[in-house]
């Protein structure tokens, strides 16, 4: 589903900030392997993110030390965040309602 | 607001492109690291992990390519590209040359035909509110269309509800009396709201008022911006006299130098008409004569069709005391047409023709250049390989290809504007006089865009083709072979292109043809008399001390004296009108015999007796004009051959008495009598053989004409004794002046100059044409000989003779010549319906014609299939082999 990569990047960088790589192992871990996507298609999409003002970005020490790119979410990032849940929890209860009827 | 603040970031991240670029690629190392890292903790070994970990990444040159189209500009990757393409351009200057000169000569040609054709049939006139300016013709007996006359013109003004003005022209050329030189100045009378239907007024001074046109009234004059710039340029002028005919005018305004007038281009003064309105009674006054222009502007809100309805109630009802003679009864009413047509309807088939093939010039130029294209893509199909390998999407590597062919439409179009600068003069100097809108004729804002319009338009066509084809599917194909050995689909593109190619090339070259043939079949048409060794000006005489007929014919007669004396001369006379060079004025003629109704009309010559051995113009029957035929004596009278045969087909013309001009319907005039036959000659042009014409001496015509046509034949080159009969004339009276000095092989070649215009432009875009399918022949037939060396060397190996070889290629070659040839005889037969009113004496079906250019187009491909061929027979078979 187009867009959904940029909600699970933002549901991911929601609880906290991330490098790219940790926010690709969250996601696989989230979805138990389900989303099996090009790992390197997150990053066109972070670019996407940054343009649009919904998260930010600083080069920082990992925890071994070394230097890597965290992103966080913005204020901005935040509401977009909450529009696309409701508007995606939305759906599923139509969908829902739709297979319940059936 | 958010799009703004988006563009803001943009804009901030273009100038730390740099960073973005060492970011990304240090994130997406450090991802890769980590992953095989991960991996390794797995237990695999480092070289295992190192590579897992890249191929769960994807691939890197793409995504950061995506990465960088998400927040770069569209201009980045285009200036990107255009660099690559400027690079890969350079790297081979032959092919990129060869292109853009295609190109350029293809789109320069047709912007110099479009800047021609533009002002004539697309623009409209320079004029405000010019589609409302109409002209309004009387419509003869025979359906023609002829001019108006005044009295006409006065009903028409005083009774029509649709037009806000109306006005007549009359031609006009008056003399201009400067102290070193005459000098005879092309203008028009006009009546006083001539201006105003054009919607133009004087730059300077005033406009043509009322007042102005009244019988005898002012002598005032208004000049063209030219020429008041020839006498200084001076605001001055107004108010000052200049000498006209031997008459003081006075300057009374100057037109703007933007006005250019369509009806008569070479104008450069304008006076009032000054006829008397109160003469309708008298029907043989010049008031009733059929010759001024007549134009007018609508009122706003009418249209055509109710200003026609308009005047053809004024024309179904006289009034009684309006009486309207017969050749003026209005019985089949006037032409109401816009100016713009009238002016343009005669050239504009000659003019959709040679766009069509301009047009045509530039499609095969197309073609010709998506077939370099084809055979380069085919040479760099490991390039494309390789980029599509390293990350480069589909549509990017169509952009990429179309940026190439891009900026080889945009140098060739650079070069096209310069080659069209140079076509524009070129133009201007061949087209013929009767072209209108000459002056128009430049590269302006208009053309410029048209310009660069066609110039993208053939970027993209021509690199659409190369660009499907060299990105398509099976690039990893190429990548694994190398790129010699694929004889891949695109052969059969580059094949079809170059049929598509000859096709076109035939098309034009049949409508070429058939224009040739139809010049030659012109210009062995016998004119009637014989041109060669003619030489020809028109004198004009002017001033009062010419003002009685017997002072002008005294003139006349001592010039031909002056002219018999000058060594060289074998004889000279004057006439009215002389043939083939744009004069055409016919006059009633009435035999006794005929009792029915208005008598004929016919070419009217009134000439000196030794006008017929001066052009060699055959006498048939009777006598020919002498020094006896004079005033006092009874009016002989010479008439055409053919005119004589449909007159008197039972009966001897000779004798038949006769009234001709003016002299219709007099009693009180004295016949006059036919008195010889003589052979027909051509008049208005070649193609054109209505030749009912009456012949008198210019003594006993009505009266004497004022501008006369000097025709002298001489012993040796006819040109070279124009200096020495100017002179002659000159030594009578110094004040005369004599225009269009002109051999008459000159004039007779002149006279069918539209033709000639036409044909030198589709014979060299005919020659062009067969030019670029040649080479493309022969550009596909090398790509096919170098990519079937090996198999030519096994042929070879196995005991194929050079000839063999030979034989394979020319006839691999002439295969695609020959469906060129069936493809493009059903075009040129199509092509050739447009030419229809081009052609003369040639059907548009010409065996011959079509014969012939398939004939030299088969030529000529066997030339070019000959090159390639003797190369592919040259192929030694061992070292072939040996490379394999």
């Amino acid at each position: 589903m187009p867009g959904t990569l940029d909600m699970l990047i933002l549901r991911t960088l929601a609880r906290a900030p991330l490098h790219g790589y940790g926010i690709a192992l969250s996601i696989k871990r989230l979805s138990e392997d389900v989303l099996t996507v090009e790992e390197g298609s997150l990053y066109p999409a972070l670019q996407r993110l940054l343009l649009q003002g919904w998260v930010k970005a600083e080069w920082k020490k990992t925890e071994t030390n070394r230097r890597a790119r965290y992103y966080s979410l913005t204020a901005a990032g935040r509401k977009q965040l909450g529009l696309e849940l409701s508007q995606f929890e939305q759906m599923m209860a139509a969908i829902g309602r739709v297979l319940q009827d059936a | 607001m958010d799009a703004i603040v988006r563009f803001c970031r943009k804009l901030s991240m273009l100038f730390t492109r740099e960073r973005f670029h060492s970011d990304l690629e240090e994130e997406m190392a450090f991802h890769r690291e980590q992953q095989a890292q991960a991996l390794q903790a797995e237990g695999r070994t480092p070289e295992e992990a190192k590579y897992a970990a890249t191929r769960q990444f994807g691939n890197a040159g793409r995504l950061k390519e995506e990465s960088l189209d998400t927040v770069g500009f569209r201009f980045e990757t285009a200036v990107q590209d255009s660099r690559y393409a400027l690079r890969q351009l350079g790297k081979n200057p032959g092919f990129a040359c060869t292109a853009i000169v295609i190109l350029g000569l293809g789109i320069g040609a047709s912007t110099a035909i479009f800047s021609a054709v533009n002002p004539i049939l697309f623009e409209p006139l320079p004029y405000p509110g010019a589609s409302r300016i109409m002209m309004i013709s009387y419509i003869s007996d025979d359906g023609s269309r002829i001019a108006q006359t005044f009295h006409t013109y006065c009903e028409l003004a005083e009774r029509n509800r649709s037009f806000e003005t109306l006005a007549v022209a009359d031609p006009w050329q008056p003399t201009l009396t400067r102290p070193d030189r005459p000098e005879r100045l092309d203008g028009q009378k006009v009546s006083a709201d001539y201006f105003r239907v054009l919607g133009v007024s004087p730059l300077l001074g005033r406009d043509f008022q009322p007042a102005d046109d009244v019988l005898n009234g002012p002598k005032v004059v208004i000049l063209s911006n030219g020429l008041w710039r020839r006498f200084g340029a001076d605001n001055a002028l107004i108010g000052q006299q200049v000498k006209l005919n031997d008459d003081s005018y006075t300057v009374i305004g100057v037109m703007p130098a933007t006005f250019d007038n369509v009806l008569v281009s070479s104008a450069n003064a304008w006076a009032p008409l000054q006829f008397d309105k109160g003469n309708a009674a008298s029907t043989q006054a010049r008031e009733w004569g059929h010759h001024l222009k007549m134009v007018g502007r609508l009122r706003t809100g009418v249209s055509i069709t109710q200003a026609r309805s308009d005047l053809d109630r004024i024309a179904r009802t006289p009034l009684p005391d309006l009486p309207r003679p017969p050749w003026a009864s209005l019985e089949h009413g006037v032409a109401t047409n816009s100016l713009q047509s009238e002016l343009t309807s005669g050239v504009k088939p000659a003019l959709l023709a040679v766009l069509g093939a301009v047009l045509l010039v530039l499609l095969i130029a197309c073609v010709n250049v998506t077939n370099l294209l084809l055979a380069r893509g085919a040479q760099r199909r490991g390039e494309f390989a390789m980029r599509a390998a390293l990350g480069a999407v589909r549509p990017r590597l169509i952009r990429q290809l179309l940026t190439e062919s891009l900026l080889l439409a945009v140098l060739g179009g650079a070069l096209g504007m310069m080659v069209a600068q140079f076509g524009v003069r070129v133009l201007v100097a061949l087209s013929p006089s009767e072209l209108p809108r000459l002056n128009a004729m430049r590269v302006d804002g208009t053309v410029f865009a048209f310009a660069v319009g066609i110039t993208v338009l053939v970027g993209l066509l021509v690199g659409l083709i190369p660009a499907l084809s060299a990105s398509s599917r099976d690039l990893h194909i190429a990548v694994q072979q190398s790129s010699q050995r694929t004889a891949g689909g695109h052969q059969f593109m580059r094949r079809t292109l170059v049929v598509a190619e000859v096709a076109l090339a035939l098309v034009l070259m049949v409508s070429a043809g058939l224009l040739f043939r139809s010049l030659q079949r012109l210009f062995a048409i016998d004119p009637g008399f014989d041109a060669s060794h003619v030489l020809t000006m028109q004198v004009q005489e002017a001033g009062h001390r010419f003002d009685a007929d017997s002072k002008r014919a005294l003139f006349f007669s001592q010039a031909l004296d002056a002219v018999r004396q000058v060594p060289g001369v074998a004889n000279a006379a004057f006439t009215s009108q002389l043939p083939l060079s744009g004069d055409f004025e016919s006059y009633g003629i009435q035999f006794e015999v005929d009792k029915s109704g208005d008598g004929d009309n016919g070419f009217r010559y009134a000439v000196s007796p030794s006008y017929f051995e001066t052009m060699h113009i055959p006498l048939r029957r009777g006598r020919l004009l002498n020094e006896h035929d004079m005033p006092g004596a009874a009016q002989a009278i010479l008439i055409s051959e053919s005119f004589a045969k449909r007159k008197f087909p039972n009966q001897d013309p000779l004798g038949q008495r006769v009234r001709i001009g003016p002299d219709i319907g007099h009693a009180d005039r004295p016949w006059g009598a036919v008195v010889g036959v003589v052979g027909d000659v051509r008049q208005a042009s070649l193609a054109l053989s209505d030749s009912d014409a009456f012949y008198t001496s210019s003594t006993q015509w009505s009266w004497v004409d004022n501008v006369q046509s000097l025709v002298v034949r001489t012993q040796g080159v006819a040109a070279a004794l124009a200096p020495s009969i100017r002179q002659a004339i000159w030594s009578v009276d110094k004040d005369q002046p004599i225009v269009r000095v002109a051999t008459m092989d000159n004039l007779l070649a002149t006279s069918e100059a539209e033709r000639r215009f036409v044909l030198i432009l589709f014979e060299a875009f005919g020659l062009a044409a067969l030019a670029l399918a040649a080479t493309g022949i022969y550009g596909v037939l090398s790509g096919s000989v170098t990519e079937r060396t090996r198999e030519i060397g096994v042929r070879v190996a196995l005991g194929a003779t050079p000839s063999d070889i030979l034989a394979l290629v020319v006839r691999q070659g002439m295969t695609l010549t020959s469906f060129g040839v069936v493809i493009g005889l059903s075009g040129a037969v199509a092509a050739s319906q447009a030419l229809v009113t081009l052609l003369f004496g040639v059907s548009r079906l010409d065996p011959v014609t079509y014969l012939g250019v398939i004939a030299l187009l088969a030529g000529v491909s066997v030339i070019a299939c000959w090159v390639p061929a003797s190369r592919a027979a040259q192929v030694d078979p061992a070292s072939t082999l040996r490379a394999e």
